[in-house]
C-alpha cells in the first residue's frame, strides 16, 4: 500500500551522488532533492499548489526553555508527513503550534494556505485534529459526539447526516453510533477520534502519536484506515510519532532531536544515507574479532546485544570476505539493512529509545509537565 | 448559507476500500465562514450538551437535592419549636424556604461550571478551545447550560412548596423560579470564572466549600437581618446571595397571611445605611454582579493560550 521504493543499489547509489544527502531540511516548497525517489502523492499533481504547510523559523520558548528551536520545512498537498524523533523532541509543541493551540514565540507557519497566528479560525476550519489523549465525552455516544463537532464547526446540516455515516463507516463504528465513549475501548475510541478529525472534510489532519498505547493489532487497524484515506480523500496528513515503523509509513519525514529538525527526506534516502549496514557476527572470542576487524579491515566494532556488531556499506558483498579473511571461526552472521534508528543514531550519535532516556531527562520532564498543563 | 457538497472521486481507476468494493463517492463539504449563526450554533450546542449530561445524571439530580431538604424539613421542623415565640406565627419553615430554594440552585450551578475543570482533566475541553467558534460563544453556552440545569433544580424545590405552607400561586411561582434563573445565571457565571484558572476537580470542590455555604448562612437564608450585630449586618450586606434571598422572603410573604409583627421582625428588608433597598435594585445587583462575572469568565479564557 506504500509508494514504490527504489531497490537497495538504486538507493545506495543516489546517496553517493549527494554532496550532503539529507541536511538540507531548508526544503521550503521544493520537493526532496532525491526526485528519482519521490513519491506519487496521492495522484494529485502538486505543481504549483501552495504547501499545506509550510513553516518559516518556527520558534517555542517555555522561560527559559526552548522546545522548538528554529525550524523550517513544507508539506505539499496530499503527502503523508511525519516527525519522527524521541519524547521530548519538540514534536508535539511543534503540532500544537500548527493546530493553533500554542502561540509561536518567532517565525511563521501556514497551514491550508492561512497565517497560523494571524488566521487562527480559518486554519481551524480546515485541519482535523487527533490528540494523543482522548478528548471525547465519555457520556455522551458515538453520535453525539461527532454531531457535537459538526455544530462547533458549523457545518452545513444537510451534509451532516450523510458525512457522518462515511466517517464512521470508514472507522467501521457505525453500529456502535448509539453507544455511549465510554463503554468504548482504547482502539475505538481513537477510531472515533480520526473519524470526528475528519467529519469536517479537512485539508491536512494532524495525528500526534496517533497509536501510543494501543495494541499492535489495532495500530495497524488504524493505519489501514489511514491508507484508505488517502485513497478516497484529498487530503494531506501530518503526524507525529516516536515509532519507527510507522515513520516508514510517510512520504517524507523529518527527524527531530532537541527542538531542531536533523534531517528531512523519505524513509528511504534517509536510510540509504546512512550509507552502511549493520553487520553483527557471533565468534567464540569476541575480543579477537574485534581486535582483527580493525586490524584487517579498519573497521570499528563494539559488542551489543551479545554479538560484535559493526557497520559497513554493502553489508552483503561484505560477508564472503570477511568469512574468508577474518582468521576466526564464525558461528553466526546477520546483515540488516538500515533502520531509521540508525538514521537518527547517525544524526544525534543515540538510537531514539537511549535519547529518551538519557540525561536530558529534566528538559524532558520539563517540557512533558509544561505541555500537560 | 451556501451549502456547497461536492461529489468527489478519486484520481483515475475506481479506488479499492479494504473490503475490495469500488470507493464510494465522498461527499466533500466546505466550512462557512464564522457568522453570527455559527456562532449562535456553537452556543446552542454547548447548552445543550449541559442538558444532555444533566439529564444522564440521575444519581446528581437526587443527591444534589438532599442537602437543601435536610435543611429545609431536619433542621426546620426541629428549630421551628424554639423559634416559635419570635416568628410570630410565621412557619419556620416557610421563612428559611427562599434559603433553601437558592442553595439547591446555588450547588447545582457549581456542579455545571465544575464540569469544566473536569472536562479539562478528561480532555473533552480541548476539543471545544480547538474549535473554529469564539472562547466567548463556549462561555455563554455554558453558562446558559449551567443557569439552566440549575433553575431545572430550583424548579423541582419549588414544585414542593405546598409542602411549607406556600400557596401555588401562579403569580409567586413566576417570581421565584425569575428569581432562581437569576441566581442559577450568577453562580454560573461565578463558577466559570473561576474555573478558568483551576486546574483540578480537588480544588474546586475546596473552592465550592469555602465559598458556597458562607453565601448561604450570611445571606439570612435562616435567620433575620434585622438587629444584627454590626459585624454581620455588614457581611451580610456584602453577600450577593443576600439579594436573592429577600425578595424571594417579600414576594412569599406578599401572598401569605403576615402579621405585621412578623412582618417587621422576619422581613425588614435590606437596607443600606438606614435607607431602604427596593426590590428592582436587589435584583440589579445580582444581574450585575453575574453580568461581571461573566465578562470575566470570557475574558479569562480568551486568554488562554
Amino acid at each position: 500500500m506504500w509508494t514504490a521504493t527504489p531497490e537497495p543499489e538504486q538507493a545506495l547509489a543516489m546517496s553517493t551522488d549527494l554532496s550532503h544527502p539529507t541536511t538540507d531540511h531548508r526544503a521550503n516548497g521544493g520537493a526532496p532533492p532525491d526526485a528519482g525517489g519521490s513519491p506519487d502523492a496521492g495522484g494529485t499533481p502538486d505543481a504549483g499548489r501552495t504547501p499545506a504547510v509550510m513553516v518559516d523559523g518556527l520558534v517555542k520558548r517555555y522561560g527559559e526553555l526552548e522546545a522548538v528551536r528554529g525550524i523550517d520545512f513544507a508539506v505539499q498537498g496530499g503527502e503523508t508527513f511525519g516527525f519522527l524523533g524521541p519524547n521530548g523532541a519538540g514534536k508535539s509543541t511543534t503540532i500544537s503550534m500548527l493546530c493553533t493551540l500554542v502561540q509561536p514565540s518567532a517565525g511563521s507557519a501556514r497551514v491550508a494556505g492561512h497565517d497560523v497566528v494571524r488566521e487562527r479560525d480559518e486554519v481551524r476550519r480546515n485541519i482535523g485534529l487527533v490528540f494523543q489523549d482522548t478528548t471525547l465525552d465519555g457520556y455522551l455516544s458515538a453520535e453525539q459526539n461527532l454531531r457535537l463537532h459538526a455544530e462547533l464547526y458549523g457545518m452545513p446540516r444537510g451534509a451532516v447526516p450523510e458525512r457522518m455515516r462515511q466517517v464512521m463507516e470508514m472507522v467501521g463504528l457505525w453500529e456502535r453510533r448509539a453507544s455511549l465513549v465510554m463503554t468504548f475501548s482504547g482502539g475505538m475510541k481513537r477510531r472515533l477520534e480520526i473519524a470526528r478529525g475528519l467529519l469536517h472534510s479537512p485539508r491536512v489532519l494532524f495525528l500526534d502519536e496517533p497509536t501510543v498505547g494501543l495494541d499492535p493489532q489495532t495500530r495497524s487497524s488504524i493505519w489501514n484506515y489511514i491508507s484508505e484515506l488517502k485513497r478516497d480523500e484529498d487530503i494531506t496528513i501530518f503526524l507525529t510519532t516516536h515509532y519507527m515503523d510507522e515513520a516508514e509509513y510517510c512520504d517524507r519525514i523529518a527527524i527531530m532531536d532537541r527542538g531542531t529538525i536533523v534531517a528531512l527526506d523519505t524513509p528511504e534516502a534517509l536510510k540509504a544515507s546512512v550509507g552502511t549496514d549493520r553487520v553483527q557476527i557471533q565468534t567464540e572470542d569476541d575480543e579477537a574479532a574485534i581486535a582483527a576487524l580493525a586490524e584487517r579491515f579498519a573497521i570499528e566494532a563494539t559488542v551489543a546485544e551479545g554479538a560484535v556488531t559493526f557497520g559497513v556499506p554493502a553489508g552483503e558483498q561484505f560477508v564472503p570476505r570477511l568469512f574468508a579473511e577474518l582468521g576466526q571461526e564464525i558461528r553466526s552472521v546477520n546483515v540488516s539493512r538500515p533502520s531509521l534508528d540508525d538514521v537518527f543514531m547517525s544524526y544525534t550519535g543515540t538510537t531514539i529509545r537511549d535519547a529518551e532516556e538519557s540525561g536530558d531527562t529534566d528538559r524532558r520532564r520539563n517540557m512533558a509537565r509544561m505541555m500537560s498543563r | 448559507m451556501a451549502t456547497e457538497t461536492t461529489t468527489h472521486t478519486p484520481t483515475g481507476q475506481p479506488a479499492r476500500s479494504a473490503g475490495g468494493a469500488p470507493a464510494k463517492h465522498v461527499a466533500r463539504v466546505r466550512v462557512p465562514a464564522r457568522s453570527l449563526r455559527s456562532e449562535l450554533r456553537a452556543i446552542r450546542v454547548v447548552w445543550k450538551r449541559e442538558l444532555i449530561r444533566f439529564s444522564r445524571d440521575r444519581l446528581r439530580i437526587l443527591t444534589s437535592l438532599i442537602q437543601p431538604f435536610l435543611f429545609l424539613f431536619v433542621l426546620g421542623t426541629g428549630i421551628a419549636t424554639l423559634a416559635k415565640a419570635g416568628t410570630h406565627g410565621v412557619n419556620f419553615k416557610t421563612f428559611i424556604y427562599p434559603g433553601v430554594l437558592c442553595m439547591a440552585v446555588m450547588f447545582t450551578a457549581m456542579f455545571s461550571a465544575a464540569s469544566i475543570v473536569w472536562d479539562r482533566e478528561f480532555g473533552f475541553l480541548r476539543e471545544m478551545m480547538v474549535a473554529p467558534v469564539r472562547r466567548s460563544s463556549i462561555v455563554l453556552g455554558k453558562v446558559a447550560g449551567g443557569a439552566t440545569v440549575a433553575a431545572f433544580q430550583g424548579l423541582i424545590v419549588i414544585a414542593i412548596a405546598g409542602l411549607v405552607d406556600i400557596p401555588y400561586n401562579l403569580g409567586l411561582i413566576a417570581e421565584l423560579f425569575g428569581l432562581s434563573l437569576l441566581v442559577a445565571f450568577a453562580i454560573t457565571a461565578f463558577g466559570v470564572m473561576f474555573a478558568a484558572r483551576i486546574n483540578q476537580m480537588q480544588s474546586f470542590m475546596a473552592l465550592m466549600q469555602m465559598v458556597v455555604m458562607p453565601m448561604f448562612f450570611l445571606s439570612g437564608a435562616m435567620f433575620s437581618v434585622a438587629n444584627l450585630p454590626q459585624w454581620l449586618a455588614v457581611l451580610n450586606r456584602l453577600d450577593p446571595l443576600t439579594y436573592a434571598v429577600e425578595p424571594m422572603r417579600r414576594a412569599i410573604f406578599s401572598h401569605i397571611d403576615v402579621s405585621p409583627a412578623a412582618r417587621q421582625a422576619l422581613d425588614p428588608g435590606i437596607t443600606w445605611f438606614g435607607w431602604r433597598v427596593p426590590t428592582p435594585l436587589e435584583v440589579a445587583v445580582i444581574a450585575i454582579l453575574g453580568l461581571i462575572m461573566l465578562s470575566v469568565a470570557i475574558w479569562e479564557f480568551s486568554r488562554a493560550e
